[in-house]
């Protein structure tokens, strides 16, 4: 058999030419996160560059919030610093959200696996003749981790906003009966963008990097007892970091879907009151 | 209730070695050890394994199971259908000695490059004092078998022989951080733990949590809070700036880099 000078092959290792011995379907996971992630990504791309139907009201899709380019009527709760710029406005802001579930530990684990094979699976050799992890250029960027983190606090801030403006009472020409623009709307889009910024704060609040500056880095607890307890709390929620990275990357495309489907009168919303 | 088992078990050493095929009558409650051992006894007198306590607590007998590291005394027979033919290689990260027994010195050679504490002046009366909350957090990390599955399953150095020289791995990047962790230690390993421990080679893909026996959080609680001290120490602007203008935390004080 022929050994390499790396890895598994190696010629000090046990002999064994195969890759792995494993016999489960270890390549079932990172294929998932393949497909599922690629089609965000396939998605993402096209809504982002779209630059149109991102608003019905009052939702506005979470891809362009806080719409600061230059955006429909009623978009624009912040202003429009940006209303030079030629692109989609989503483009803008997507950066802050991106960037922060690109270099997310969790994220990390499941493309370094699904999409750079390093490894595939536990036990499975990677197809990659040399290795340097994080220790170069652009990797080392993952380094940055925290400072998307305060941006994501940032961008949830403005979501909650959203959410709490999608309980906005609706315009006249929407009206379907007696009394129906005045007082306090929830439609389907309330619930789902509900649902969504739950998902977004429990992504953010259960980040690596918050439970270590809102406590880990610290030496002493005994010294600290209120941030020794947000530790706890961010603690509890990370062990779940991975299940909300999940769900949070569904809502977000769930909820931009329904707007856009608003948006191009595709369908109604559904009005509770 | 007795039955046949099919086990094929690697055979052969650093000159080589195949997959041999072996029957062997095993009883229901046991594990692939037990297995193994009546293999020996009765068939393979020289077949090579290295155990100690069948209770999961020694680390020695780590070997790989179907292709996944696990401790053979820990792996149950019951985890497999009766007609399954079980697959039994020594760990395929460190250099065979023989048959199921590895060289794991490795991980000693890692070992000897860690500084071990050095605690700070006694108190007044002669003692040392840690509150038991500070105390608390290391004690998940010293439950550590020492079994090396999480090295063995590393893909740092499982795939990459040469990497063994700049990486320690996640059995001693627990170590780094309870002494990071400790309240009374003087060392700032940060430094170390980036440079000489090779901790940014890790890509954090969790396979040692997945594999350890003890089910420690490794990357958790561990590597990462390491990579998160490591930023701290040289990637945060605010920490520079906070140091710069005298706004230090206070938490780091009387420690030197080692």
């Amino acid at each position: 058999m022929a050994t390499t000078d790396h890895g598994v092959t190696s010629p000090t290792r046990a002999r064994i030419d195969a890759r792995t011995l494993r016999q489960d379907r270890w390549w079932l996971s990172p294929l998932t996160t393949f497909v599922v992630f690629s089609a965000f990504v396939v998605y993402a791309t096209v809504r982002a560059f779209m630059g149109r139907d991102y608003y019905a009201t009052p939702y506005l899709s979470p891809f362009y919030s806080p719409c600061l380019g230059d955006c429909v009527e009623g978009a624009s709760d912040f202003g429009q610093p940006f209303a030079w710029w030629p692109l989609s406005a989503a483009l803008i802001i997507l950066i802050f959200p991106l960037g922060f579930r690109m270099t997310c530990y969790y994220y990390r684990k499941a493309y370094y696996r699904a999409f750079w094979l390093s490894p595939p699976a536990c036990g499975v050799a990677e197809p990659h003749g040399s290795y340097s992890g994080e220790t170069r250029f652009p990797l080392i960027l993952q380094n940055v981790h925290r400072w998307f983190w305060y941006a994501a606090v940032l961008v949830g801030l403005v979501l909650t906003f959203d959410t709490v403006l999608a309980f906005r009472p609706m315009p006249a020409e929407y009206a379907v009966g007696d009394g129906e623009t005045s007082g306090i709307h929830m439609g389907l889009g309330t619930l789902l963008m509900i649902a969504n910024i739950t998902f977004i704060w429990l992504y953010t609040l259960s980040c690596h990097s918050c439970r270590h500056l809102v406590g880990g880095r610290l030496r002493h607890f005994s010294k600290h007892p209120v941030r020794y307890r947000l530790w706890t709390w961010a603690s509890r929620l990370n062990e779940s970091h991975g299940k909300w990275a999940w769900y949070s990357l569904f809502s977000v495309a769930i909820v931009d879907l329904y707007v856009f489907l608003l948006a191009t009168g595709t369908i109604q919303d559904v009005r509770f009151f | 209730m007795a039955y046949d088992l099919k086990l094929r078990v690697w055979r052969g050493d650093i000159e080589g070695g195949e997959l041999t095929d072996y029957t062997v009558e095993v009883s229901e409650g046991e594990v692939v050890l037990d297995a193994l051992h009546r293999l020996q006894a009765t068939q393979t007198g020289d077949l090579a394994i290295r155990w100690n306590c069948k209770a999961g607590k020694c680390g020695s007998c780590s070997a790989e199971i179907n292709g996944r590291p696990r401790l053979l005394c820990m792996t149950r027979l019951s985890d497999f259908e009766p007609s399954e033919t079980i697959t039994v290689t020594p760990m395929r990260t460190f250099p065979v000695i023989r048959d199921l027994v590895t060289d794991v010195s490795f991980n000693y050679r890692k070992a000897r490059e860690l500084p071990y504490a050095e605690l700070g002046p006694r108190d007044a009366d002669g003692k040392r004092r840690m509150a038991q909350v500070d105390v608390e957090r290391g004690q998940e990390f010293r439950k550590c078998i020492e079994c090396f599955l999480c090295q063995d399953v590393c893909h740092v150095v499982r795939d990459h022989e040469d990497n063994k020289q700049h990486f320690a791995g996640p059995r001693f990047f627990i170590r780094y951080a309870e002494l990071d962790m400790h309240p009374l230690d003087t060392h700032d390993r940060r430094a170390l733990a980036q440079g000489a421990a090779g901790l940014g080679m890790c890509n954090i893909t969790k396979c040692c949590t997945e594999v350890c026996p003890e089910g420690i959080r490794i990357t958790d609680n561990a590597i990462i809070p390491m990579k998160e001290r490591v930023v701290d120490r040289k990637y945060d602007p605010l920490v520079w700036l906070g140091n710069k203008i005298g706004m230090r935390n206070k938490d780091n004080e009387g420690r030197t880099e080692v």
